[in-house]
């Protein structure tokens, strides 16, 4: 199979901070050591890009030393967390902005949709917007003219064709918006979580359009999403970053299994020393697993410390989902509770969750806290995910969205 | 596949020569120029009422109160061509070249969201200023002819000539001028905005320093030591040349006017070369 895209050694640094007037003496001695031939001086002390240290320069390689190829045909998902220099590379791909060192080789027109609506002005009609973007992607005006009731009929507008956008809805603009893009010819196509929009029925439309072109058309994909249903489906092959290096390359499969590892660092299933107040510190608060299946058991371990006695009248964990909806309260409060609390200053409560009964999802686990000094809520202290049960037949389980807010274990039998 | 392995469309790469100015890549996208032209000129009256005649309504005015002010009240002589007519030839000139001087330097700034998102050739969006802004200038300009026209009507002594062929030249002019001014400006202002201040108040005072509310023969009459500042400026041979076509007064002079087209080259050409230059790495800081 031929190369599609080739990087070698692909950097990008960023300057942080503010521009004023500090960074203009900075930038004369930049000059004047690039004028002698020398390397940049303010390069060389950059540092790897983690966003939650601090670091010493104000200079960040947002990617560093990049090495990849890319076959032609393939569709490539861009997985890694915030700031791990995804959008980044998509953007020295599409050429918006260009690296600080090495460089990228394509072969083939890249059509990037880094957005939808670029260039969308809210005072013209929808049909001088659709020649308009489509002129901004790259597109002649032939071309548009030829493809322009594919577009209309695909957007799904056509109603609305020679109404100023402005009076659109947010959704009828995106499908507008992405229509444009989907019907642009070209070899290599980037895709930046632009389906994170529009509902649940185009959101179908343009995943279908988007395997259409990497399998149908042979055209190469490359995909950033957080979504990891989309990827898997869309994509035969994955890139993971993770602070602006290449983590892992290989198959969705096993790439996306990485990330999952990458992405347990922000899914804190510990912490330690954690201060609640001045007088009160959580020493320890554990639970043993940050990934569990429906019905499962989570174990957990508190360990709480005061500066002086503290009288506890409570305390009690509580459960609450990525929408923040409080899901389960665990109450703590026993005669042991206040025997203990009130006469040592630290205490350890430990126990276990039996048969956890949620849905797939995301979690976060908070403490509630009364004493005579302290009545508070403190969130999201440890993190941990619900996946989904493996399948053990050839049914598909239903969509998260009608399956109500919890799993429940059941037996059934037909006659 | 049939093309050898080495071998790529596109290479994206640090730097790239300061001389490689893609106007090929300019070419391929002129649809899109058109597209932006069309865009700034429909929008411009959209949800108006009097739609494109609001092209007229500022350079009326404009002249009215200059006839007002710089004829009647201070005086200044207008090379026995009548006040309006006068004003107005300087005037359109000045507003061509002032709009596309402060639009192109803000370019970055106002389209960042645009550029930072899609790629195109960026001297696409400083030219698609100079051709929307020359559409306004074309419908002064029949204002102007206008004018012109009753004037040499109601017998007054003006006497258009074949000086006049230079005016698509001279037009040509006012345009590279702003537009590589604008550039360079452009290209200073993505880091360091300090110089945009400078030309939100130093381009209103440069119009004193162009022949556009007097001619240049009441400088050279009044200050004559002083007249070279009036000259050194490359519009003022521009809009002097301009009125001698039209209105058969004017300082015109070849020397004048060859001085003016190299500033102008020199400028343009700059402009192209440092735009090209900022305009890979602007989406960062500006």
């Amino acid at each position: 199979m031929a190369k599609a895209i080739k990087a070698d050694n692909l950097s990008k640094a960023y300057q942080l901070g503010d521009f004023g007037t500090g960074t203009i003496s900075r930038d004369l001695e930049r000059y004047w050591a690039r004028l002698r031939g020398k390397e940049d001086p303010f390069l060389k002390i950059g540092e790897t890009n983690d966003r939650t240290s601090k670091g010493e320069s104000d200079i960040v390689w947002s990617l560093k030393d990049l090495n990849f190829e890319i076959e032609q045909g393939d569709a490539v998902g861009i997985i890694g967390r915030n700031g791990a220099g995804k959008s980044t590379l998509l953007k020295i791909l599409s050429r918006v902005t260009s690296p600080t060192t090495g460089n990228i080789k394509v072969k083939g027109r890249i059509a990037s949709l880094l957005e939808v609506g670029t260039g969308f002005h809210p005072e013209l009609t929808g049909r001088e917007n659709i020649y308009l973007n489509g002129a901004i992607l790259g597109m002649r005006k032939a071309e548009i003219k030829r493809k322009f009731d594919e577009i209309v009929d695909f957007s799904g507008v056509e109603r609305y064709i020679d109404t100023p956008v402005k009076r659109y809805s947010s959704g009828m603009y995106v499908r507008l918006a992405f229509a444009v893009a989907a019907h642009l010819e070209s070899e290599i196509l980037i895709v930046d979580e632009v389906l994170a929009v529009g509902d649940a029925e185009f959101q179908k439309k343009c995943l279908g359009k988007m395997g259409d072109v990497s399998k149908g058309e042979g055209r190469t994909v490359l995909f950033v999403s957080h979504n990891m249903e989309a990827v898997s489906n869309l994509c035969n092959t994955g890139l993971l970053l993770n602070n602006g290096e290449i983590a892992f390359s290989g198959s969705t499969y096993d790439t996306i299994a990485k990330y999952s590892v990458v992405a347990d660092e922000i899914f804190k299933s510990k912490i330690t020393h954690h201060a609640l107040s001045p007088d009160v510190t959580v020493d320890l608060f554990e639970i043993d697993k940050s990934e569990i299946t429906t019905g499962d058991h989570l174990a957990f371990n508190l360990t709480l410390s005061c500066k002086t006695n503290n009288n506890f009248q409570s305390v009690a964990i509580f459960i609450y989902d990525e929408y923040d909806q409080k899901v389960s309260f665990i109450d703590l409060r026993s005669n042991d509770l206040f025997m203990v609390s009130g006469v040592k200053t630290t205490f350890n409560i430990s126990g276990k969750l039996l048969h956890l009964p949620y849905l797939p999802g995301k979690y976060k686990i908070g403490l509630h806290v009364q004493s005579n000094l302290l009545l508070k809520d403190f969130f999201g202290l440890l993190h941990f995910e619900v996946v989904q049960k493996p399948m053990t037949d050839d049914i598909l389980p239903y969509p998260l969205h009608v399956r109500g807010r919890t799993e429940i274990d059941y037996s059934f039998t037909i006659k | 596949m049939t093309e050898p392995d080495d071998y790529w469309d596109l290479e994206i790469k640090p730097k790239s020569s300061l001389f490689d100015l893609k106007l090929k890549d300019v070419w391929s996208y002129r649809d899109l120029l058109l597209l932006l032209v069309r865009r700034d000129f429909v929008s411009f009256y959209k949800q108006t009422i009097l739609g494109p005649v609001w092209f007229f309504v500022q350079p009326v005015i404009t002249i009215l109160v200059y006839n007002l002010i710089f004829s009647n009240l201070a005086g200044i002589k207008t090379d026995d061509i009548p006040g309006p007519v006068f004003y107005l030839a300087g005037t359109i000139i000045w507003n061509y070249f002032s709009e596309c001087l402060t639009k192109t330097s803000t370019v970055f700034k106002d389209n960042s969201a645009m550029l930072g998102k899609v790629y195109f050739p960026r001297l696409i969006m400083p030219l698609s200023i100079v051709f929307s802004n020359l559409i306004r200038f074309g419908v002064q300009l029949l204002l102007f002819i206008v004018l012109l026209l009753y004037y040499m009507v109601s017998g007054y002594h003006i006497a258009p000539n074949i000086y006049i062929a230079l005016f698509p030249f001279l037009i040509l002019m006012i345009a590279a001028l702003g537009l590589g001014l604008g550039m360079i400006i452009s290209a200073a202002t993505t880091k360091y905005r300090d110089l945009a201040f400078v030309v939100s108040f130093g381009v209103p005072l440069l119009m004193y320093t162009t022949t556009v509310i007097y001619p240049l023969s009441e400088v050279i009459k009044k200050y004559p030591a002083y007249s070279w500042l009036i000259k050194f400026n490359p519009l003022t041979a521009v809009i002097e040349t301009c009125r001698y076509g039209f209105l058969g007064k004017g300082a015109f002079s070849w020397d004048l006017l060859l001085y003016s087209s190299a500033v102008t080259i020199v400028i343009l050409f700059t402009g192209i070369v440092i735009f090209n230059k900022v305009e890979k790495t602007f989406v960062d800081t500006v």
